[in-house]
């Protein structure tokens, strides 16, 4: 997994909440069995008409967000399936940062697998950030080290994460490997099993 | 005399693998069931890594979300029968268990979970699924994980978890009669919201919950997901136990189980981080209107409008739910004609389930405009409900009879509803597009789903006839 310890990066702005894993990614791209090439298919029903040709309303597909790489959206955001497709087609799309006042449980922790930063925020900042980038191209620093979100015009919003997730993410570890550091204490838990 | 402890502490007590300061905790999974779309990604990544599945014993893999539920052999879509046939290649390199489409253990992995007494209670259960909280019905902390999880678990038999607070929902009083267990968690649902349960597991307690069957148990605990909960589960107690003598997976030494399962119930003085408590007897026949679980009426009540709402982003999504639903403000319910019909899912598919809605059905046609379909939940539920003539009373009344998947709960397969068409459904998920692009579904029993096949919208099952008590 790439680290993640800064980033900076346009913002797209997505004002609904309870944003399900339905909706970023439907049901019919669940089918492959790679891991990659699913940002096209990302909020897949929301971005394409029918016919798939881009749907006009839907504002992903207006040339003042493209490029952008900062995710800010309401309440509850991957909420539903626990399909780790979601954050995979979020990535693939170019998305490295999420930020919104609260996220559903599954998909928080699929974030870190994918680095993928997933930030909470007060319902009234995210309020704000959502309006600005909705006004005109607006750009945000994430600093992970510092825990910070950052813009040019002095924002400056500190945000909590747990030193656990954090550290995978600042090295890109394989959470595997990590674990198997602790393959004695496993065994260990393993034979006091046969024995009981 | 020890702190009296919940549930939830005992079995993360007896779990823990490794415990740091400023670390989740290392937690043991007792058993880990595989289904073909959350698998492949995982399996691949042990196969670049060079790793082993650490217990392929403690691994049970079945297929489900894909599988056709009619014409089982003809797979049209390559992309389905690829993905079929790598979890079959993935089981057999790593000598995992499989119960593959003609399998007589074949079904819904949360079906077939407790059918088989894989589920049993105190364990740990993972899969990649989020309806694994269904397993919670037996005292098995249970809950779904993403792929990379899958993989780690395959890998390790662990994994990190930081302990979530405990949420207490206790249902007081008795369900009054003709009230499901899936009223009853809707309602929990429409009355908390599809967020109160974000950052906690629930536990059920109260007369109401220890009154329910285990499949009725399963039906509450499936849908812990929809209130955001890691995990939802109640304390196993006689109804559990029996339950379980004799199925296929139990301990050789059950009485001896059964005296370590009952030590496992919560403490009395236990204390949760919260508690909400419901009462029983105000529960109504639930139907969803909206696009979240949440958007729930009683089936007397109608339709929200936006004026109602707190909030502009609450009135906002209202406003999106009815236009996507194709229904106005302050409609009733009961006026919604619905054009589907589907009775299935891991939510709603158990013998019992089939049992109640037979008996709404018996003797009654299938409205001419609707279109409705029995999946059983697995193999063994189908030939169980064929042997009791389940299956000629659903074919009489003109629904049809398939093998068992997931089906129309989320559409992978071929069992898919049009755009813009309406669907009774008695799965968990009423998602934009969950049922098929553009497809409006509507959550409700399995009673009322048979009730609304046989009126073409939806009715009060309390006041719908049915020969055996008219």
């Amino acid at each position: 997994m790439e680290p993640l310890r800064k980033h900076s990066g346009l913002v797209y702005p997505l004002n609904r909440a309870n944003i399900d894993t339905d909706q970023i990614i439907p049901k019919q791209f669940l089918k492959r069995i790679e891991r990659q090439g699913f940002g096209q298919f990302l909020f897949y029903h929301w971005r394409f008409e029918d016919d798939g040709n881009p749907r006009q309303n839907f504002s992903l597909n207006e040339e003042k967000y493209r490029g952008t790489s900062i995710l800010v959206a309401g309440e509850n955001f991957g909420c539903g399936s626990s399909r780790e497709h979601a954050p995979w087609a979020l990535q693939d799309y170019g998305f490295k940062v999420i930020i919104a006042p609260s996220f559903a449980d599954i998909f928080y922790n699929n974030c870190f697998k994918n680095g993928i930063l997933p930030v909470v925020l007060e319902e009234n900042v995210v309020q704000s950030l959502i309006e600005k980038a909705e006004k005109e191209q607006y750009e945000l620093t994430v600093n992970l080290e510092e825990q910070i979100v950052q813009d040019s015009t002095g924002l400056q919003e500190s945000f909590s994460i747990s030193s656990y997730q954090k550290e995978m993410l600042l090295n890109g570890w394989d959470e595997i490997a990590v674990t198997l550091r602790q393959a004695d204490k496993i065994d260990q838990y393993e034979q006091k099993l046969v024995k009981n | 005399m020890d702190k009296p402890k919940t549930i939830v502490d005992k079995i993360w007590d007896r779990h823990m693998v490794h415990q740091e300061e400023g670390k989740p905790d290392l937690l043991y999974i007792d058993l880990h069931l595989v289904h073909e779309v959350t698998s492949p990604q995982a399996f691949e990544g042990l196969r670049m890594k060079n790793r082993k599945v650490r217990r392929p014993e403690l691994t049970y893999a079945t297929m489900d979300h894909n599988v056709p539920t009619i014409e089982r052999h003809i797979i049209k879509d390559e992309v389905s029968k690829t993905q079929m046939q790598t979890l079959r290649k993935n089981c057999e390199e790593f000598g995992v268990s499989l119960a593959d489409i003609d399998h007589p253990d074949q079904g819904i992995v949360h079906v077939i979970g407790p059918e088989l007494g894989l589920t049993q209670p105190g364990k740990t259960i993972v899969c990649g699924d989020s309806h694994t909280s269904t397993h919670g019905a037996f005292g098995a902390l249970a809950f779904g994980i993403g792929t990379s999880e899958v993989e780690h678990v395959l890998a390790t038999q662990t994994i990190w978890q930081q302990k979530p607070k405990t949420l207490n929902v206790k249902v007081n009083g008795e369900l009054g009669k003709g009230i499901t267990a899936k009223d009853l968690i809707l309602a929990i649902i429409a009355k908390h919201g599809i967020r109160f349960g974000t950052g906690y597991i629930i536990e059920y307690t109260g007369d109401a919950i220890h009154s329910l069957s285990m499949e009725e148990r399963m039906t509450v605990c499936n849908m812990s997901i929809e209130a955001g909960a890691r995990a939802g589960l109640i304390s196993p107690d006689e109804t559990t136990f029996e339950y379980l003598r004799g199925k296929r997976h139990t301990p050789k030494n059950f009485d001896a189980a059964v005296e370590d399962w009952r030590s496992l119930a919560t403490d009395e003085g236990a204390t949760y981080d919260a508690t909400v408590e419901i009462d029983a007897e105000e529960i109504e026949p639930q139907v969803t209107w909206g696009t979240n679980p949440g958007m729930c009426v009683p089936v007397s009540a109608s339709v929200p409008s936006p004026e109602s709402a707190g909030t502009s982003n609450e009135k906002e999504s209202i406003q999106r739910a009815l236009e996507y639903m194709g229904l106005e403000a302050n409609q009733p319910i009961s006026s919604v004609e619905i054009e589907h019909v589907f009775i299935g899912s891991c939510t709603n598919s158990r013998l019992s389930d089939l049992q109640k809605a037979a008996e709404i059905v018996r003797g009654k046609k299938v409205k001419e405009s609707v279109r409705a379909m029995v999946v059983p939940g697995s193999h063994s539920v189908k030939a169980a409900a064929e042997a009791e003539g389940l299956d000629v009373i659903f074919k009489q009344a003109g629904f049809e009879w398939r093998d068992a998947g997931c089906s129309m709960c989320l559409a992978m397969n071929d069992d898919i509803v049009p755009p813009g068409e309406r669907c009774a459904s008695t799965s968990n998920r009423n998602f934009e597009g969950r049922q098929g692009n553009g497809a409006r579904t509507h959550l409700v029993s399995p009673e009322m789903a048979a009730a609304a096949a046989i009126e073409g919208r939806f009715v009060d099952v309390r006041k719908f006839a049915s020969p055996a008590v008219s």
